[in-house]
């Protein structure tokens, strides 16, 4: 980055330093902390939506919908999470390239042969032919679809929750105005839930924040794999020979985390007033006695 | 039809572009100084120079991707990329799920690492996790413990939770080196098992291996494999002309003296 970085071996103290902390690694280093905050802001509403949707399947009056939004929740929930991000990408992955060979290639040719998938290069997704962006995006994006079906399935379950504690008076009073169902729930459930899936909600985010590691499964390189790679000792086959400075390294990702986290708490409290305000519900009743409207 | 299309547009530009085949090199990154990342965040080492050599002599464009150890062999062959060279020995195991090309290095040795000279090999063994060092390990009658990189394996040592650690020779050379702490075994400092790195296929890929194979015998030939080992693992490190004028690896073996450790 400096021009004085030219040649490392001859650097000492600070500026060694510097230019150490100023390589190409540590800029790959501080970029995947870009990495895990884009991922979080895509996967947080993508999540949000699906569990939305698993919520208004489990209470819906069609029985098959219903089916679908109650299993999906059960299984997610009863499964490992390791598991089912081990298994979204693969299973897409190879999905996609499976239905691609069938159009894309001789349809004669089993994809399957002994323990190898193979499809042919036109089918490839993305093509070997792509810069390497494009397979960095994909891995991104199969990731970012298994974060949000897992934590789509918990959120489903705190929604569905939710719309089960806002007070059937409510819910009456709305019928005798001659609202219809689906007017009920736009104007007077959906608002009204929110008091009560916030606290589930913000869990989920918190654990979220603390689950991007599991991206590295994923062969997206993130911010863990980044300071184990960098901290561990280096020989002098390396530009920038070190000793074991894991532990330092690890030190700066806590207190990341922690940053982020205690971030996440102001702003749900915040939230968390603000929904709070103005409703007729035992918890809104209580904050605002508790002078916590904020 | 649009996919058609599309699949269309696709092959009149590959075909346009130019006529060298994209190869994908899956490697680890992590093992100098076969293959590491450099400042730069750039994969380098050995394997790396050898490959695009390799890959210019078979007229392939090659990208390299880097991978997880634990998980290389199944990212291969389920095609997120076409090879890998990752310092990974050739050994029958291996070839029940994948296809090797020919050997490009010798047989290397593999040594021990620990912080006294007469450590313990039959105690705490640590190793890097499916590497054939730690299937030794395991048979010597040692406790293996695994490490997911070979540079958390010396760690181990260095704090004491094994007595020793077993790796690549030439993997530990620079370690033992660098280091104040770290002393070769006595004779345990040669100790061959493997033989010899190969570039790993899908068994499928029969004929990207039959270009491998010639690629590999025609820097063999040439003394231009030799060099690069020479290059990168040392003027000590065992070369293909060594080997030839050893009259075969059979002479070579354990019994080597310990006198490298310094």
């Amino acid at each position: 980055m400096f021009a004085m970085c030219a040649d490392p071996k001859a650097l000492e103290g600070l500026a060694w330093m510097l230019c150490y902390l100023t390589s190409g690694t540590h800029m790959l280093f501080y970029a995947s902390f870009g990495t895990v905050l884009g991922l979080l802001a895509v996967t947080a509403p993508a999540a949000l939506l699906l569990g939305f949707l698993g919520a208004l399947a489990a209470r819906s009056p069609v029985a098959p919908l219903r089916w679908i939004g109650r299993t999906y929740a059960a299984i997610v929930r009863g499964v490992p999470d390791v598991v089912f991000f081990l298994f979204v990408p693969i299973a897409l992955d190879q999905g996609i390239e499976w239905l691609r060979s069938r159009v894309l290639c001789d349809p004669s040719v089993p994809v399957r042969q002994g323990n190898e998938f193979v499809v042919c290069a036109a089918a490839k997704m993305p093509l070997s032919t792509s810069p390497e962006w494009v397979h960095d995006l994909y891995g991104i994006a199969l990731a970012v679809a298994a974060f949000a079906f897992v934590f789509g399935a918990f959120a489903a379950n705190v929604l569905y929750g939710a719309m089960g504690a806002v007070p059937r008076a409510q819910l009456e009073t709305a019928e005798a105005y001659g609202m219809t169902p689906r007017q009920i729930d736009r104007r007077i459930l959906i608002p009204q839930m929110w008091t009560y899936a916030l606290p589930g909600l913000s869990n989920l985010w918190m654990i979220l924040i603390k689950a991007t590691p599991l991206l590295f499964l994923l062969g997206v390189e993130d911010i863990v794999y980044w300071a184990r790679e960098l901290g561990g000792s280096k020989t002098t086959t390396y530009a920038y020979p070190h000793g074991d400075w894991r532990v330092w390294y690890f030190l700066a990702l806590l207190v990341f985390y922690l940053g982020m986290t205690w971030i996440s708490q102001r702003l749900i409290d915040r939230l968390a007033g603000r929904l709070s305000r103005g409703q007729a519900t035992m918890a809104g009743e209580a904050m605002r006695k508790a002078g916590t409207t904020a | 039809m649009k996919n058609l299309l599309i699949a269309a547009a696709v092959l009149a530009l590959s075909a346009g572009a130019s006529l060298a085949e994209p190869l994908r090199m899956g490697t680890e990154g992590a093992y100098p100084p076969y293959n590491f990342v450099n400042e730069k965040g750039e994969v380098d080492g050995f394997e790396i120079e050898l490959g695009n050599e390799l890959c210019k002599r078979i007229q392939a464009e090659c990208t390299w991707v880097r991978n997880d150890w634990d998980s290389i062999i199944p990212n291969l062959v389920s095609g997120n990329y076409d090879t890998i060279m990752a310092g990974m020995n050739i050994t029958d195991e291996r070839r029940k799920s994948i296809a090797f090309s020919d050997a490009y290095t010798p047989p290397p040795p593999s040594a021990y690492v620990a912080l006294t000279p007469d450590a313990d090999v039959k105690g705490i063994v640590a190793a890097q996790t499916n590497t054939i060092q730690a299937g030794y390990v395991a048979e010597s009658g040692a406790t293996l413990v695994e490490f997911a990189t070979g540079e958390e394996a010396i760690a181990a040592v260095r704090n004491g939770e094994a007595d020793a650690v077993f790796a690549d020779r030439d993997f530990l050379v620079p370690f033992e080196r660098d280091s104040e702490d770290l002393v070769w075994v006595d004779g345990q400092d040669r100790v061959v098992v493997g033989e010899g790195l190969g570039i790993g296929m899908r068994q499928s890929d029969t004929e990207l291996k039959a270009r491998f194979d010639k690629a590999i015998a025609d820097m063999k030939a040439d003394g231009s494999l030799d060099a690069l080992i020479v290059k990168w693992l040392g003027a000590e490190a065992k070369t293909f002309a060594g080997m030839a004028a050893e009259g075969g690896a059979a002479t070579d073996a354990a019994a080597a003296p310990a006198a490298a450790s310094n």
